[in-house]
């Protein structure tokens, strides 16, 4: 027999082992993330995910499904702080759409959207962070990062390479590559790895691909996130 | 609603009057609005000062000292004050100098390049003084409403316009909703 | 600046890293003897030792990026960190540290040109009873004042090495000011151990449990329940238990000396006048659960009890305490190893602990699973602070029902304090749980009580129409610290240091902690120079309950608390703070233009705002 929890009222079977996102993806329920991609091991820093389980908070991509679990997704006052910190991601770093060649391709936009945001409303910190274009097939531009740790998950987990890392704390995090020089072009990162392609943002980028789509009618000019996430167009 | 039109006042701090020419993309839509509204300052109408009015429409982020007096005085003599479009909401493209050094930049345009007489940084006091950094205009006065988009479509704009003059919330439709 | 070659860099490494071993979890202990060495971590060194552990080179840097007194930019070779608790502050740190600073003609926080010396502030050292203090190339300076201050100019200025420094400089002074179960009667060493060994295993875990104690740290779960679990997770594993090269099932016993909340320094003086208590306490744990392997996490500022501690786990094996076949029980090993951290609050989170242990960024894990039953090395580990071993090794002698005696129904048991502030008597207080406030500040001779914080930043602050509450987990839970404030002490200069605190000791993981707390600095330091608003108000009580409700760690869901306790409590203390306006811009406009007029030589009225 099926073990289920409730999600916003509807019974969603899971199976052992699954974390609450995976049983709300695989019944096509929609819980806004970033950090998360099932094709990796959860990581849980992004919270956007945060739903509410018999009154506690939890970020569900690492909270493992369990019998008995009431959850709480989409409800106003989840999304307005799932709003708060999609604005935070904002302000921290520089994300300039109008310049930035994932824009329409964005999951960071795509959550903004989705949650309807209007302003960053927070004060920004305008930070002084590096551009990398040493590499010859691909950028990194630290302005967008968000520190989900994908690219560092798929080089080391995939790619078997180890090209990414964060290095020191709190608001100074920054991510870094695995050269001595500091630089990505003395990495052994390429274009066809899977870590040059999950990252979420404009952070990471295959160079020369930008425009290949006008903005416009890209992902999220025309489908909103959650019709992306849970239906059959995925990424 | 009162039989006087609604005043609406728009400006262009540090953007590039792109959100204006969206704005102007209503296109025949501009006649109807125009029925129930009067411009008082727009670039438009070329009046200089921001007398009293229903709603402020400002684009473009804060650079430099004159950009203050002109939101401040938008912020005094309108009900409804509107950050439009993506320079006065984040700081934009403009922004993109944050993180390049004030002296930098004044020493590329003006002793680097050629042409300017003298090669001198000019001193003019009519010359507005700008900031170490591009400000979104929120972090100047209060902002009302947003309108993102670089720039807002001419149907966000026809929207939040709309849902002014007849007192609703505006709410953008989520095809309006962009930040490029 | 001072280069290093290459192989300058492998002459000092090489005995650095066969002294340590090629076990990837020393890596931040080598580190950190490299950091002693050179004044920073040299980018050939990451290369170096990376290649000898076999781990990526980003693993290094990161870890050498994420404590604090690690650096990858050279300090000076004499790097003195001024404490920043607010007990010192109260004491004159900055003005003492702006001394030293133009003595030396330095800026705080950068290296003099000729790279000598180096002035900066970092988290509250412990030493809150000897302020104003602070750490001399890790060394512990206490009651520093301006002819100490003189004297340690001379001593940088004449380049004498810090060993040769006069002693009185760096004497630290337990001010054990009130005794009681724990610390009146000496334990002889063994007893504890022999008393289980009599008893035997379960029937200790029983007597724990009629004990009832909960974790000193402040979170108090219970620590039977916690010894259990660990226990258990083993019995899980049973039929394909994995054991080290002894034969021993691998747990882990792990005392947590990570005593980063500032104002706490009651694990200082069980470390260095207790440590055979705590030890024995360790012991005892690991008969229960059955671990062979313990680890002792010191805290950085801590340093100089290392050798002291070394000498003490010694002295235990040479006593048959530590070591294998302890007091003659075959099969009975156990061992104690010392880990030191290097300047990190976040580590004292137990899962951060166990990262850092394993040579890792301090992070908090996610959970479940937990590391009573995925611990170090994914292994079940029993993590517990010092203070908790200490009444462990008490209650394996004298037994369940002799601890239960003391304190209220759910919390047994005595509780030490870390008592600084306005007191005449600052020091160690150690009081049976259901003590009112009001009798430890009569104790300690409060002058003019006004405000308590109770368990430093993360706990509560009390106001004195509070005074009347105990100190009991079912009222005010601690960890220790409690930190008195008279009335002339301004509750918001109390948390705008708090908040400088936490922001600064973010570990960066999670979004609402990393931005949520920098945001609530930026917004109490412009309330600070006099541009706050109500509209800044409403955003701080704003910010707190996101960092409440969403963050990942204990770190950021009590990152706000001392704002929301200042609000509620000391309302006063920010109104007359605020402008009458409802809006003040983020920033200072006029000041914005100062750059802009300093090039174009411009002081005009248009120039400025």
């Amino acid at each position: 027999m099926s073990k289920n929890i409730i999600i916003d009222g509807l019974t969603v079977p899971f199976q052992e082992g699954q974390t609450i996102m995976d049983a709300a993806m695989a019944a096509g329920l929609y819980i806004p993330h970033l950090c998360h991609n099932p094709e990796f091991k959860p990581h849980g820093s992004c919270k956007l995910c945060t739903v509410n389980v018999n009154g506690r908070n939890v970020a569900s991509c690492t909270m493992p499904a369990a019998e008995g679990q009431q959850v709480l997704n989409d409800i106003a006052e989840l999304n307005a702080e799932r709003l708060a910190l999609t604005q935070m991601l904002f302000v921290e770093g520089n994300h300039l759409c109008p310049a930035c060649e994932k824009s329409g391709n964005c999951n960071l936009q795509g959550v903004a959207y989705y949650l309807g945001m209007m302003s960053p409303h927070y004060n920004h910190f305008y930070p002084a962070r590096e551009v990398d274009a040493s590499h010859p097939d691909i950028l990194l531009d630290r302005n967008r990062c968000i520190y989900c740790e994908l690219c560092v998950r798929a080089s080391r987990d995939v790619d078997g390479k180890n090209v990414f890392g964060l290095t020191d704390r709190g608001i100074m995090t920054r991510l870094i590559v695995n050269a001595t020089s500091g630089l990505l072009g003395d990495t052994s990162l390429a274009a066809t790895d899977k870590a040059a392609q999950v990252c979420p943002t404009g952070a990471l980028l295959v160079k020369r691909k930008g425009f290949a789509v006008p903005i416009g009618s890209r992902i999220f000019d025309r489908h909103t996130i959650k019709d992306v996430q849970t239906g059959g167009s995925h990424e | 609603m009162s039989d006087r039109k609604i005043r609406v006042a728009t400006c262009s701090l540090a953007g590039c009057f792109g959100c204006h020419m969206s704005l102007l993309d209503i296109d025949e839509r501009l006649f109807g609005l125009l029925e129930l509204v009067e411009f008082n300052r727009t670039p438009l109408t070329d009046i200089k000062h921001c007398g009293p009015c229903d709603v402020g429409l400002v684009e473009g982020g804060v650079c430099n000292a004159e950009n203050v007096h002109v939101l401040k005085e938008f912020r005094k003599n309108c009900k409804i004050l509107v950050a439009v479009g993506a320079c006065a909401i984040t700081g934009g493209l403009p922004a993109m100098r944050n993180n390049i050094d004030l002296w930098d930049c004044f020493q590329e345009v003006y002793q680097y390049e050629g042409g300017l007489e003298g090669g001198k940084v000019p001193n003019d006091p009519e010359l507005p003084l700008p900031f170490d950094k591009v400000h979104p205009i929120y972090e100047v006065v209060k902002i009302d409403y947003f309108l993102p988009g670089c720039p807002p479509p001419a149907d966000a704009f026809w929207r939040l316009l709309t849902d002014l003059l007849n007192g609703r919330e505006p709410k953008l439709d989520y095809e309006m909703l962009h930040y490029d | 600046m001072q280069q290093f070659e290459f192989s300058d860099i492998s002459r000092m490494l090489t005995p650095i890293l066969a002294r340590h071993g090629g076990d990837a979890s020393r890596l931040l202990q080598v580190l950190l003897e490299v950091q002693d060495a050179c004044h920073t971590i040299p980018s050939e060194a990451i290369d170096h030792i990376a290649a000898h552990f076999d781990v990526p080179r980003v693993n290094v840097e990161g870890v050498a990026g994420f404590y604090s007194f690690l650096s990858t930019r050279p300090v000076g070779e004499y790097r003195m960190l001024f404490s920043g608790n607010i007990t010192d502050q109260m004491l004159g740190k900055d003005d003492l540290m702006q001394y030293l600073c133009n003595k030396l003609w330095v800026e705080p926080g950068k290296v003099s040109e000729d790279g000598l010396v180096s002035v900066d502030s970092t988290s509250c050292t412990g030493m809150c009873d000897q302020g104003p203090a602070a750490l001399v190339n890790g060394w512990p300076l206490t009651s520093l004042d301006q002819n100490r201050l003189d004297l340690i100019c001379e001593l940088i200025r004449s380049r004498k090495p810090v060993a040769e420094w006069p002693p009185m400089l760096f004497e630290v002074v337990d001010n054990i000011r009130r005794s009681d179960a724990l610390l009146g009667e000496p334990l002889v060493p063994g007893n504890g151990i022999r008393a289980v060994l009599t008893r035997g295993a379960k029937e200790t875990l029983a007597e724990m449990d009629k004990s009832n104690l909960r974790g000193r740290g402040g979170a108090g779960f219970k620590t039977a329940s916690k010894w259990s679990f660990c226990h258990a997770a083993i019995a899980e594993e049973e039929g394909s238990v994995i054991c080290d090269i002894n034969g021993h099932p691998e747990r882990y016993i792990v005392c947590n000396a990570d005593e980063g909340e500032p104002g706490t320094f009651k694990d200082r003086v069980l470390l260095n006048s207790y440590a055979d208590l705590v030890f024995e306490g360790m012991t005892v744990g690991a008969r229960v659960v059955g671990a062979s392997k313990g680890f002792l996490y010191l805290r950085g500022e801590y340093r100089y009890l290392l050798e002291p501690l070394e000498k003490g786990l010694q002295k235990r094996r040479e006593a048959g305490l530590l070591g294998d076949n302890i007091l003659g029980k075959a099969g009975f090993s156990f061992d104690i190893e010392i880990h030191l951290g290097a300047g990190a609050y976040i580590c004292g989170e137990e899962s951060a602990l166990i990262e850092s242990l394993e040579g890792k960024r301090g992070r908090p894990r996610n959970r479940p699973p937990f590391p009573v039953t995925h611990g170090y090395k994914g292994r079940p580990t029993v993590v517990d602070n010092v203070e908790t071993f200490a009444c462990a090794a008490k209650i394996a002698e004298k037994g369940g029902a002799w601890f239960a005696a003391m304190g209220t129904a759910q919390s047994t048991g005595t509780k030490l304090l870390s008592i600084s502030g306005d007191c005449a008597s600052p020091g160690i207080y150690e009081y049976p749980f259901g003590v009112t406030v009001r009798q430890i500040l009569a104790d300690c001779g409060a002058r003019d009580p006004y405000a308590v914080q109770v368990s430093g930043p993360s706990g509560a602050m009390i106001s004195w129409k509070e005074f009347d509450r105990k100190i009991a987990f079912e009222d005010l839970p601690t960890a220790g610290a409690f930190m008195v404030f008279q009335r002339k002490r301004d509750p918001f200069q109390i948390a705008l240091n708090f908040v400088h605190f936490f922001a600064h000791e973010s570990c960066g993981f999670c979004t609402p902690c990393r931005v949520g707390t920098e945001l609530q600095k930026k917004i109490m330091d412009k309330i600070a120079s006099g541009h706050g608003t109500a509209s800044d108000l409403e955003e701080l009580k704003s910010l707190g309950h996101i960092l409440k409700t969403m963050s990942h760690c204990g770190l950021g869901s009590s990152a706000a608390n001392p704002v929301l306790d200042m609000l509620e409590k000391f309302p006063d203390a920010y109104e007359r703070k605020l402008k009458e306006l409802a809006f003040e811009p983020a920033f200072d406009l006029d000041g914005a233009l100062e750059t802009a007029r300093k090039i174009t030589g411009r002081d005009d009225d248009w120039a400025h705002l």
